[in-house]
């Protein structure tokens, strides 16, 4: 079973985010940048399919020359090799846009199963997933906290707001996952080393048979207009418990008619 | 007046409160049509619930195959009728579903699309918080019809009176969107508490609650105020409490009227999901827990003390 990963790089989250003053784009400059946090779980998705079924197991990532540093990381893990989706022409490409250059760089590669993490932590549209899936007319077996393989056979748990699904599809489908659905393991030496020597292809617009003018910022579908920093929360108050921190606590709520 | 599409929210027809939320806001850009996608009856069901928030009309796509396959057919019934009708706009509610719908039919209409909307005013400009509820933006669509995915409880449900006069529409579902079937849904437990995305109060336990035994004190708390039980990702990745309570940046945004955070240090991964709530208390025995400074009212101290006092003084004073 050949699967490719999807592998988004973004600003850590646990730090301070912007946006660009001038572009209202997510600035990647002044940040530290890490792997989509989801992603990681989607990577060790494959490697266990992997292990299990055989195969290769290919990253793929969109993103400026920097993301090479997510993609070494991930390769690290464990895929046998990537594909950077990489052009100028691409910066600030919306959701919809980012769909379509990935849905043709997929189509370039042979695969089995796509598996991508269920949402990222920079734009959070949470959509990318379906849309693959839409663009490319395969099973969509999104938001899985288990994924079962048999043959072409794939069953997935899909969680939703109060349980469950339990979906059903044959290959080829997008795959997106949570954070139950594993324990990413961490690269080890060996892994790191090895990573250095694994293939990683780079493809462009014009690879992809995409015009620039349908990628990046001026394509995008929506823009931001405005963009401030939430206002500072005014300080609350904060007393220690002396033994009637409950009841004190109570008198709030019913005083803001809680209670 | 145009007319804006509002994807309903609902269970076999029992309209969910987001619902009211979508046409409330749906009114700002247009008249409201609800569009009802389920079993036979969903529309029937919906459609007293429907009038009192303003529809005019409703478009009633009722067939098992709405609920038997993933996503996909909700997402092929709504670009058929985007394409007949051209509405101004189309509102789904901000889940993980509704993104879904909205991501597939932006790409089958070739339309921008908006997720977690927190307001969404006349010429059509939303209201957005990004990175964990630390920025506010404002932004726009600017090509095809926009969708917007509008984050539960942002947007204050308000009464209208509309005609809701029912129309019933097609479902032809493509091959491709039979692709992943659905077999079995399963409802994992929550009592009768209220739905946490929809709740009006919240009230979390962290990893300061220590066993899944003691989420009971937490529990007791929420059903004194008739709240949701929250639980931070510490408390849910140790078992204490089900994944699916877990709110934060993996888990699901809550903006309720009430937040209470008990035994919760605060950390960005658990304010991103509850940073826009309204009044925020917290309970923890550290007094540097950065929870404090997002609580409008705190108490330092052991919370196996202070949370069994506060449900017995709110019982006490609603008996």
């Amino acid at each position: 079973m050949n699967i490719v990963v999807l592998v988004k790089q973004v600003p850590d989250s646990s730090s301070e985010r912007t946006l660009h003053e001038s572009d209202k784009t997510v600035d990647r400059d002044s940040a530290s940048l890490v792997i989509n946090e989801m992603d990681e779980y989607a990577i060790e998705e494959a490697l266990k399919v992997k292990e299990a079924h055989g195969g290769e197991v290919t990253v793929l990532t969109m993103g400026p020359d920097k993301a090479t540093e997510s993609i070494r990381k991930a390769l690290s893990m464990g895929p046998d090799k990537a594909v950077h989706v990489n052009d100028p022409a691409l910066h600030g490409s919306c959701a919809l846009v980012t769909s379509k250059v990935l849905a043709k760089a997929l189509s370039t590669l042979e695969w089995d199963l796509v598996i991508a993490g269920a949402e990222s932590t920079d734009g959070q549209v949470s959509a990318l997933p379906a849309m693959l899936a839409e663009r490319l007319g395969v099973a969509q077996l999104t938001g899985a906290r288990k994924l079962t393989v048999e043959g072409s056979a794939l069953t997935v748990e899909r969680q939703t707001d109060d349980g469950y699904q339990v979906v059903q599809a044959a290959t080829p489908a997008i795959v997106s996952v949570w954070d139950t659905i594993n324990e990413p393991r961490y690269p080890s030496f060996k892994g790191i080393m090895q990573a250095k020597s694994k293939p990683v292809t780079t493809l462009t617009l014009a690879d992809l048979g995409i015009s620039p003018d349908e990628a990046g910022l001026g394509a995008a579908t929506s823009e931001v207009v405005e963009a401030a920093p939430r206002p500072p929360k005014q300080a609350g108050v904060k007393i220690p418990d002396e033994g009637d921190g409950g009841v004190k606590l109570a008198e709030f709520l019913a005083a803001g008619k809680f209670v | 007046m145009a007319e804006v599409l509002v994807l309903v929210e609902h269970d076999n027809g029992v309209v969910k409160k987001v619902t009211g939320e979508l046409l409330t806001a749906a009114r700002a850009l247009g008249e409201p049509s609800a569009v009802v996608l389920g079993a036979a009856g969903s529309a029937a069901t919906a459609s007293a619930r429907l009038a009192e928030f303003g529809a005019e009309k409703i478009y009633a796509g009722e067939s098992a195959d709405i609920d038997g396959y993933v996503v996909a057919p909700k997402a092929e019934v709504l670009a058929r009728l985007v394409r007949d009708l051209a509405p101004a706009a189309v509102l789904v509610a901000a889940t993980s579903e509704g993104k879904e719908v909205a991501g597939r039919l932006a790409v089958k209409t070739e339309s921008g699309l908006l997720t977690d909307v927190t307001s969404i005013d006349a010429d059509g400009t939303a209201g957005q918080t990004i990175f964990a509820g630390g920025m506010l933006v404002k932004s726009r669509v600017r090509t095809g019809t926009p969708i917007y995915a509008v984050r539960p409880n942002a947007i204050t449900a308000v009464p209208a009176t509309g005609a809701a006069s029912r129309q019933d529409i097609e479902v032809s579902v493509s091959d491709s969107a039979r692709a992943a079937t659905v077999t079995e849904r399963v409802v994992e437990a929550r009592g009768s508490r209220p739905e946490l995305a929809e709740a009006s109060i919240v009230v979390s336990g962290g990893r300061g609650v220590g066993s899944a035994d003691n989420f009971k004190i937490i529990e007791s708390l929420a059903d004194s105020l008739g709240a949701a039980v929250g639980a931070s990702r510490a408390a849910t990745d140790s078992g204490f409490y089900p994944h699916q309570f877990q709110v934060g940046q993996t888990g699901k945004t809550v903006s309720p009227q009430l937040y209470v955070a008990c035994g919760i240090s605060g950390a960005i991964q658990h304010r991103a999901g509850m940073q826009t709530s309204k009044t925020i208390v917290a309970v923890n025995k550290d007094p540097e827990a950065p929870i404090f400074e997002l609580a409008d009212f705190g108490i330092v101290g052991d919370l196996f003390a202070v949370v069994p006092q506060a449900t017995d003084e709110i019982n006490r004073r609603k008996a």
